[in-house]
């Protein structure tokens, strides 16, 4: 199992919470029916205490080590310093403008691209958005400090990009259409298919 | 004559602590009715932005969404559970309120700052969000000098009154009077942080008889003592941010600006989210468990189960909270991984422990004193448990490396999170409380109408968790939390919000008409005029010799 972008992850986590939400609503609400009927009910289940204990501990830990094996970003984040990137844009933001290097940043699917943001005055995000709104991928950027993103970009597309942290409201306006596009993915699937990749 | 008189509310019976109670409840509920259509009007700007008063206007939008968490959780949670707690803490340590008189400079200070950061929003538009992320509060090419030193001020008048609570509470803690008279500090002080639950947990795997038998403080106050650490702590916090930003304004004032780069956006960050985090899991949860473990004992007349392990849990908490924050900078490449995956991660998914404990025993302690009466106080404690249980492990999930890289300032967070934690969990908690406390602080008045504390009550519930879910998904779908949208693009999810919100603001109404209609309006001014008795608690005669009124 693994989750090549954000809309698979997200896809599976809505689904995963959903049921989740009607789980505990529901249990509640068998406790409050339960709690004031006049015949006492029985236990459907005896839960031990260090048995629900552990199913929290793990749930909580669990989690995070789920994802770190199926959500490829991760593990490429953690050790982004020792990964050479395919390619590395250098990016500016001043006065709620994005100083980009060049007008589209062209990505070929596959390569691990590094975007170095620098803000010379207030704290601004980086995000990329699908031309349905959903988000790619982002980060803070905060003025006078180191702010990297390593990403393998996995499927076509022309991403716009926006600030994803408030920065008063000028900062409203920071969105630069197509600024990145991502081509080569079908090609790719096909060579795949082929085996000729 | 209803509306004038109520139906059978006696203000001048009331005592000090209970009127002093009473004003800090008012306030409270007014300041949470005005937060109630702030977020109405922002959810229907993300509908339709040119509606007044957002006019289409970022400056206004992002005005009404600074002052909307200052009126929300300063205005109305801080005044609400400080009241209960003034209250609750002589009634349940047999002790008088340290003061009255500080009580009421504590919920005056609050009203006032409030209002005084409200009114830098309204009037100069200020709106640097109460995340304050440096440089922006300081930023005088965005936001007047004037709008800043007042709302600065505001928030500090709050601080200077979260600190008068702090001081009443603990010097009611430790005064030693009535069932304190023979007590030490240490004894006080072991008891507030929860080792003798400890302790006696270690004697009984040991094979010891316990340490203490009879722990001296109850485990609400216990709750109480160690939830009003971190609210020191983060009143200090955000006092310090507060003289940060106001040094700058006021050299930009003058004529003198001093260097932004001076101080590092980062470094800043992880300081000021230390302290604004102990507000949600410092504060908030043992505030919460404690009153959840009070409302359990209460409603069902029997000892709480397990308490040496919630008084323990209480213990785990401090050392948990204060060690949470990276959560809020796993998207901040400059933060050390470390910090994020000891901080960020681990230690945070601990709360999912301590919140998962503070639900079991609760739910234990009623079921096993069923069959129980279906009390709007229980209601509102079962509404409350669903709450955090949809809330903390929707925190808890994007507390983690590869969700919060995708969910990170998205309305997930603040839809599935925030507004479900605070309108569902942390208000119905604290509406059970009222339930509990009213006939207590009224001297028994009676409740206008039993069918509209059920409208409340469904209306409250359904709406809060409806307008949370639709804002969770509209974030899954990548829409940001502080960001104005202008050409529809996440309407359908904003108007399943706003029609789930206006559930809520609904319910609020039916509140202060049921609440209006019970005291009457004569009996609501009575509230703030002077108490004829000086009594500073609730059940004893006569009144030990500390109360100073």
């Amino acid at each position: 199992m693994s989750f090549s972008n954000s809309l698979e992850l997200l896809s599976f986590h809505w689904m995963a919470y959903t049921i989740y939400a009607f789980i505990i609503i529901s249990v509640v609400a068998w406790f409050g029916y339960n709690l004031t009927r006049k015949e006492k009910a029985k236990s459907l289940v005896r839960i031990p205490f260090y048995g629900y204990m552990a199913f929290l501990v793990a749930g909580g830990v669990g989690h995070h080590i789920f994802t770190y094996n199926v959500v490829p970003w991760v593990s490429e984040d953690i050790t982004r310093h020792e990964i050479t990137p395919d390619k590395t844009f250098d990016i500016t933001i001043k006065k709620h403008q994005f100083l980009l290097p060049q007008e589209k940043m062209v990505i070929e699917c596959g390569e691990k691209v590094m975007f170095n943001v620098v803000s010379e005055d207030l704290v601004y995000g980086f995000g990329l958005f699908r031309q349905d709104h959903t988000m790619v991928t982002q980060m803070q950027v905060n003025p006078g400090s180191r702010n990297d993103l390593l990403w393998t970009f996995n499927h076509d597309g022309i991403f716009n990009l926006m600030s994803t942290e408030y920065s008063g409201p000028r900062g409203n306006q920071m969105f630069v259409k197509n600024a990145v596009e991502v081509r080569g993915c079908d090609k790719r699937v096909a060579m795949l298919e082929g085996g000729r990749l | 004559m209803t509306l004038m008189n109520g139906v059978n509310f006696k203000p001048e019976s009331l005592n000090a602590l209970q009127k002093v109670t009473l004003r800090a409840v008012v306030m409270s509920f007014l300041f949470y009715g005005l937060a109630a259509i702030e977020g109405m009007i922002m959810r229907v700007a993300t509908v339709v932005p040119d509606i007044p008063p957002v006019h289409g206007e970022p400056e206004h939008f992002f005005s009404i969404m600074t002052v909307h968490p200052i009126v929300g959780l300063f205005g109305s949670t801080y005044q609400l559970v400080f009241a209960a707690f003034m209250f609750l803490v002589p009634f349940l340590t047999k002790k008088p309120l340290y003061s009255v008189k500080l009580a009421n400079v504590v919920w005056l200070l609050i009203t006032i700052g409030t209002a005084m950061a409200w009114i830098a929003a309204f009037i100069w538009q200020y709106a640097p969000m109460y995340t304050l992320y440096w440089p922006l509060p300081a930023d005088t090419s965005q936001f007047k000098t004037i709008g800043g030193i007042v709302f600065i001020l505001g928030v500090a008048l709050i601080m200077f009154g979260t600190f008068g609570f702090i001081y009443n509470i603990y010097a009611t803690i430790f005064a030693r009077v009535g069932v304190h008279k023979n007590k030490t500090t240490k004894e006080l002080l072991i008891s507030g942080f929860g080792i003798d639950g400890m302790l006696n947990l270690f004697h009984k795997l040991t094979g010891r008889p316990p340490y203490t038998k009879e722990p001296a403080l109850s485990l609400p106050v216990v709750a109480i003592f160690r939830g009003t650490v971190d609210t020191f702590l983060d009143a200090i916090v955000i006092l310090g941010a507060g003289i940060l930003v106001l040094i700058y304004l006021i050299a930009d004032g003058v004529g003198s600006p001093l260097d932004m780069a001076a101080i590092d956006a980062l470094l800043y960050k992880n300081w000021f989210w230390w302290g604004l985090d102990l507000v949600a899991d410092g504060l908030v949860l043992i505030y919460v468990a404690g009153s959840w473990y009070l409302l359990a004992t209460i409603i069902t007349g029997q000892k709480l189960f397990m308490e040496n392990v919630a008084r323990a849990a209480l213990m785990l908490e401090l050392l948990v909270s204060w060690m949470v924050w990276s959560h809020h900078l796993l998207a901040d490449q400059g933060q050390p991984e470390m910090m994020k995956l000891v901080s960020g991660e681990m230690v945070t998914a601990f709360e999912l422990l301590t919140q998962g404990l503070a639900l079991f025993i609760t739910l234990v302690t009623l079921w096993k004193a069923r069959p129980l009466k279906p009390t709007m106080e229980l209601k509102y404690l079962l509404g409350g448990l669903v709450g955090f249980g949809l809330a903390v492990p929707a925190g808890i999930i994007q507390a983690d490396m590869a969700m919060n890289r995708v969910l990170h300032n998205t309305q997930w967070i603040i839809g599935a999170h925030v507004h479900i934690a605070i309108i569902v969990g942390l208000y119905m908690t604290l509406y059970s409380v009222v339930y509990v406390l009213w006939p207590l602080v009224t001297n028994n008045a009676k409740l206008w109408s039993s069918k509209l504390s059920n409208a409340h009550f469904w209306l409250h519930l359904i709406g809060g968790i409806g307008m949370g879910a639709f804002m969770g998904m509209a974030g899954l779908d990548g829409m940001l939390r502080r960001h104005m949208y202008f050409e529809g693009e996440f309407q359908t999810y904003m108007i399943l919000a706003g029609l789930f919100g206006s559930m809520i603001l609904l319910a609020w109404v039916l509140f202060m008409v049921n609440i209006i209609m019970s005291v009457g309006l004569k009996g609501l001014l009575g509230i703030f005029l002077p108490a004829r008795d000086s009594t500073a608690s609730y059940g004893l005669e006569p009144e030990p010799e500390l109360a100073k009124v």
